[in-house]
């Protein structure tokens, strides 16, 4: 038996923070159904044991940076889902003050240096931050999440080349969730695994079951001990699935064969995790009831928090463009 | 006083600041054992190593990437674009990125990020070698815009670039890299948005904007001789933009040139005469004029780089217009 399943402790947070995740985003289409929420957001669901096996496998310390379908990866990173949840509101409580929105949390405190709305964008950011590391020999890690359809973007080319070439300490994580927006990735991309390009960067390139929360972290606390002996960078392939559509207002349907979709939610993280360890009597089905009503409690008071803050004054607005807030003026 | 080159002042004020500060770090195509494509970095990889005078493969935009990643994380990088006109080939992360992190973060973070780059015409080196693109970066809010006009400006604004806790565009110009300059010794820094009267003059008010203040010299040594005072103005820094510096020049001569090197539609020069216009209309004698770089794409001939561009003679015979018409008017 892997040594993790034997820390009940382990399993239980890797369970909960699937579990925050795929409720977050539940309330997040709730919400958005209600007309509450602003804007877009892009749903994770489906997918959370790439973030959860990842994050998991990285110390305080380390970098990573996220995606515009990025929630799963900062709730994995332990983020406040009451300032998360301001966010996606627009209220001034939240991570940005309202000013990013789902697609730009940022939580300096927890080495997230950001979602980011533009595809692939966080490749090179995450990049430098391992060169960061690198050189002020501090052992930190940077991880970057990106999608099947980044690995196309010549950012990931360019980032993982320098990476490769300087040996830097950066986990390039890509969850191929098989569709850009509507593109099936089999259609514009001529390699059956996105992993196999390492071998173009003379780095590891690996693949795993993107619904294997244990696969995952086994295989990110790979690459994480491999960067911090500088040993330089690994690919990681997470073969995934996103059940919802690109975002809130697409229902994903018109470009996906309904019977694939129903495949790949057999297959959900969370029931499988979940089933895994009620046969393994890891936990008892009352103990799950327990973590089950504690996460809904988290995402209850997140949803509570965010609809009880204010939003920002209008003079907000013409705040933290530049570091120095008294500079702001001369500059509008 | 010594004379260096622009070059030459700009290797030095990175040296300084290098050795001054650990954090700070360059990366750049060309800049190690070339020292730099203009000489800029002459030197500095010998002295600093392949870890902090970083040579990139060709890959801008990923490596202004990088510098941001590095800047996020506790360094100062300067980063390096050979040519402005490169600067869209890093689009996504100069725009996108660099500029809007701190406010999309809600002024989580802050970015000491200086980006280098060269602009200018007169080496035949045709469309896409050439441009002044500073309107392009200026229009974006986020981002200081810094427009060095010799050797001496040009080592005090990158100081203070290099110190900034926000990311600086700083663009170098190409004509200048061997001009040398009295260049005092120590330390030199020149605050942003603090526009410099080079001539103080009564009869028109030339604002320039780097090569232009230089040129504009040179054409106000000809007119002197024919009794036309002009005041030129090095407005140094396009953000944050000194208003005030223009506003009082032009209250006292009430006639305004603006001379840029960038391109005329949608400029720097435009952005100024509209910027002002509330404050001077009263005291003007006749119409705000400017002279830019005509609305084509840079072309290769030296004949025809010449007809496009600004030049001292240009700004001579644009000044003579100025001050017949008043005359007459």
């Amino acid at each position: 038996m892997l040594k993790i399943l034997r820390d009940s402790d382990f399993l239980a947070k890797l369970f909960k923070d699937m579990l925050k995740i795929r409720l977050f985003e539940n309330k997040v289409v709730e919400l958005y159904s209600n007309g509450i929420m602003p804007g877009l957001a892009h749903l994770y669901i489906g997918e959370e044991a790439v973030a959860v096996g990842v994050c998991n496998a990285l110390s305080e310390q380390d970098y990573v940076t996220s995606t515009h379908r990025g929630h799963g990866h900062v709730i994995a990173r332990g983020a406040d889902l009451n300032k998360m949840m301001a966010e996606i509101l627009g209220r001034r409580t939240g991570y940005c003050k309202g000013k990013g929105g789902s697609m730009h949390i940022i939580d300096m405190t927890k080495g997230l240096l950001g979602a980011n709305g533009i595809v692939a964008a966080g490749i090179p950011i995450a990049t430098g931050a391992g060169y960061s590391a690198k050189y002020r020999k501090t052992k930190q890690v940077s991880v970057v999440f990106f999608g099947d359809a980044a690995s196309n973007h010549g950012n990931f080319h360019e980032s993982i080349n320098m990476a490769a070439a300087w040996k830097l300490p950066v986990i390039y994580v890509c969850e191929n969730n098989l569709y850009g927006i509507s593109v099936d990735i089999r259609k514009v991309t001529n390699t059956e695994n996105i992993a196999d390009r390492a071998c173009a960067y003379n780095i590891p390139g690996q693949i795993v079951d993107g619904n294997d929360v244990v696969a995952v972290f086994e295989i990110a606390q790979k690459a994480v001990e491999r960067a911090r002996q500088g040993l330089g960078p690994t690919l990681i392939e997470c073969k995934t699935y996103r059940w919802k559509g690109h975002h809130l207002a697409d229902p994903g349907t018109i470009y996906r064969a309904e019977k694939e979709r129903k495949e790949w939610i057999q297959k959900c993280p969370i029931k499988n995790f979940k089933e895994r360890m009620i046969k393994n009597n890891t936990f008892s089905e009352k103990e799950i009831i327990i973590f089950e009503n504690e996460i809904k409690e988290l995402i209850d008071n997140a949803t509570e928090f965010a609809l009880n803050s204010s939003y920002p004054e209008k003079s907000e607005a013409y705040e933290d463009i530049y570091f120095s807030a008294k500079e702001e003026e001369v500059y509008l | 006083m010594r004379e260096i080159t622009y070059a030459q002042a700009i290797s030095e004020a990175i040296d300084e600041e290098m050795r001054r500060d650990e954090k700070v770090i360059m990366f750049g195509e060309d800049i190690g054992i070339k020292g730099g494509n203009f000489g800029q970095t002459q030197g500095l990889y010998e002295k600093y190593g392949e870890w902090r005078i970083k040579d990139t493969p060709i890959s801008e935009n990923s490596f202004v990437g990088l510098a941001l990643g590095a800047a996020l994380t506790g360094l100062r990088p300067i980063v390096e674009i050979m040519y402005s006109d490169f600067l869209v080939v890093a689009g996504d992360q100069i725009f996108n990125q660099l500029a809007k992190i701190r406010y999309m973060s809600g002024g989580q973070t802050k970015v000491p990020l200086t980006l280098c780059t060269t602009i200018g015409m007169g080496r035949s080196t045709a469309a896409q070698h050439s441009q002044s693109l500073h309107a392009l970066v200026s229009h974006v809010p986020g981002l200081k815009v810094v427009m060095p006009s010799n050797a001496t400006e040009a080592k005090g604004l990158l100081k203070t670039a290099i110190r900034d806790d926000n990311p600086v565009i700083f663009f170098e110009h190409r004509m200048e890299f061997n001009q040398k300059h009295n260049v005092p010794e120590g330390e030199i820094l020149i605050p942003f948005g603090k526009a410099n009267i080079v001539k103080e003059g009564k009869d028109i008010t030339v604002v320039g904007i780097a090569r232009e203040v230089s040129n504009s010299l040179k054409a106000s040594e000809r007119l002197v001789k024919e009794g036309i005072d002009i005041e030129i103005i090095d407005l140094r820094t396009i953000v944050p933009m000194d208003r005030k510096t223009i506003i009082n020049s032009v209250k006292k001569t009430g006639k305004l040139l603006i001379v840029d090197e960038g391109h005329e539609r949608c400029g720097v020069a435009a952005e100024i005469g509209m910027d002002i216009i509330k404050n001077v209309f009263f005291d003007l004698d006749l119409p705000i004029e400017r002279i830019c770089t005509k609305n084509v794409p840079i072309p290769f001939s030296p004949i025809l780089e010449e007809e496009i561009m600004p030049t001292e003679d240009k700004i001579y015979h644009r000044v003579k217009r100025m001050m017949r018409r008043d005359n007459i008017g």
